[in-house]
């Protein structure tokens, strides 16, 4: 009894010690998918396995091609598995769920809606409580730095301010899971960066499970608990990499030998390193 | 909560932008009205000069200013409003209802293929039917008042508040849609989040072209049957040969067109307003 209180009292963003007892938000189970083309069928995923615990941060890499963006269709529910099963805190995925939130490649704002009425679409179309979610969109635009900026449009910002804004309308609904498509993929380089560290505090402060889909290996070792490495064509999963190292982290810090090998290893896994 | 990192003075000036190309953009629109009314005056003077210098008879073309004095006499003693005020009605009613039906259609057609399947092509052969055709029927079936005539512009104005509909729910990005189906929204959020203010430019447009369409469905509409309106002056004139009062009155619809296409335009503007800025 007390330590049931005991796990209660733990504040929401306090560190918590993963352990295997940890529940699972996510869990793929021998996820298969198979598209029929004109040229015949085509497998974009073979046997995909993948548990997510609450309040981990798993990047899945790959090259192109190897149905990252398959396997996160899966997730949202914008299509179906022809094989497995993909559940969410245990209930089954079989369609869109108010569970995840989800940021994309471009930030698909709506230029019509202010940056705080952009936050406030989940809220919108989920019929949530539009009075209560207004000061959590507020904080959470502070928190992402655009404080100042609710009330301009998409197209006064900046394209890494717009990919911000998306994120900020991924967490506005408190999901239990927030999927990431190469969220960063459109923006510069140095852009890149910035929202990358500014993505690890954004999750620091929230402690939100993720699910990080990238082709980037410096941004995957430097974000993530664990980086799930794929193949391409059919997509399966070749091998789950796990980074221990403290946060925050700093792009420096991918320099240090722990980093360096870590990196190193996903290429080799990858068969990029270029030592033949 | 850390406010660490509010790395962003990646933002342009914009309210100094947007006052500077306020005051470019007022002079410039001052300057081309100039140069247009200085275009006009000078047109009329010529022709004026041509048709008193050649002695062009006023029953085969009036000067502009018997026009003018035409226009002037109709406006003073109340008829041309009178008139004006009910083809305006019929206009404006018929164009309201031309467009509430087209965009409805057009909704109901992009969300139930069967629809488009078989009404798409019934409303291509009634739009390929010239509508002076259908005129008399309206008046047959509506008698000779308003409602004839509205019906009539109702039915020019459907057709390309339709097709731009489609057109545009068509051309909603696809990610927009998966945004919102994401979220579990039903194909009704999807219609009224994403789909209706994507098309919305779209829509205006047709409704743009829609209003000259309307202007000459009235006034067909007058001319095959009706007792007041600005179609039944146009017609008494030509029949007692007042060129100069049917010029008057032709003059007098010239402006009333170019006053409802302007204010489409700003409505446009103004319910548009992000179209065309880059954002993705």
């Amino acid at each position: 009894m007390s330590m049931a209180a005991a796990v209660i009292d733990i504040p929401s963003g306090a560190v918590v010690a993963r352990t295997s007892a940890q529940p699972q938000t996510l869990r793929v189970s021998n996820v298969g998918l198979t598209y029929s083309t004109a040229e015949g069928p085509v497998e974009a995923l073979r046997g995909v396995s993948l548990d997510v615990s609450e309040g981990e941060f798993v990047s899945i890499l790959g090259p192109s091609g190897c149905g990252k963006s398959s396997l996160l269709k899966l997730i949202l529910g914008l299509d179906r598995a022809t094989k497995g099963k993909i559940a969410l805190d245990g209930e089954v995925i079989d369609g869109p769920s108010h569970g995840v939130g989800a940021v994309y490649q471009s930030p698909v704002l709506l230029p019509w809606r202010t940056i705080e009425e952009n936050v406030l679409l989940p809220v919108d179309v989920m019929k949530l409580d539009r009075k209560a979610a207004i000061p959590r969109a507020r904080a959470l635009l502070t928190m992402a730095g655009l404080g100042d900026f609710g009330g301009r449009y998409p197209y006064e910002l900046s394209g890494g301010m717009q990919q911000r804004a998306g994120i900020v309308r991924a967490l506005v609904h408190d999901p239990r899971l927030l999927l990431m498509d190469e969220p960063f993929a459109a923006l510069d380089a140095m852009n890149r960066e910035l929202l990358t560290l500014e993505l690890q505090r954004i999750w620091m402060e929230s402690r939100k499970t993720v699910v990080f889909i990238t082709h980037s290996i410096p941004e995957a070792v430097l974000l993530s608990d664990r980086i799930v490495v794929m193949s391409a064509r059919p997509g399966q999963i070749i091998e789950i990499v796990q980074n221990p190292s403290p946060r925050p982290r700093t792009f420096a810090d991918l320099n240090s030998a722990e980093a360096a090998a870590l990196c190193d290893g996903i290429r080799r896994i990858l068969d990029l390193s270029g030592r033949h | 909560m850390a406010i660490a990192n509010p790395s962003t003075p990646d933002v342009r000036g914009i309210s100094d932008d947007i006052r500077m190309t306020w005051n470019g953009k007022a002079f410039a629109a001052l300057r081309r009205g100039g140069e247009l009314a200085a275009f006009f005056i000078l047109v009329i003077v010529a022709l004026e000069a041509f048709i008193v210098l050649a002695g062009v008879e006023p029953y085969i073309f009036p000067a502009p200013s018997a026009i003018g004095r035409a226009l002037w006499r109709g406006l003073i003693d109340g008829s041309y409003l009178s008139a004006l005020a009910v083809t305006m009605t019929e206009i404006l009613g018929g164009l309201a209802l031309g467009a509430l039906l087209g965009i409805s259609l057009g909704v109901a057609m992009v969300n139930v293929s069967l629809l488009e399947r078989f009404l798409y092509p019934c409303i291509v052969a009634l739009q390929t039917v010239p509508k002076v055709a259908i005129a008399p029927l309206m008046i047959i079936w509506f008698g000779f008042g308003l409602q004839s005539k509205i019906f009539m512009v109702t039915v020019m104005c459907l057709f390309p508040c339709l097709i731009n509909t489609i057109a545009g729910l068509r051309a909603t990005d696809s990610d927009r849609i998966n945004l919102i189906r994401a979220m579990r929204g039903s194909r009704w959020q999807i219609l009224r989040y994403v789909q209706l203010p994507s098309a919305a430019p779209y829509i205006m447009a047709g409704i743009n072209t829609a209003v000259v369409l309307a202007i000459i469905g009235a006034i067909v509409g007058e001319f095959v049957g009706a007792k007041v309106g600005i179609g039944v002056l146009i017609l008494k004139a030509n029949f007692e040969l007042a060129l100069d009062v049917a010029f008057s009155l032709i003059v007098l619809l010239a402006i009333t067109g170019v006053i409802l296409s302007t204010t489409i335009k700003a409505i446009e503007r103004r319910l548009c307003f992000w179209s065309g800025r880059a954002t993705k």
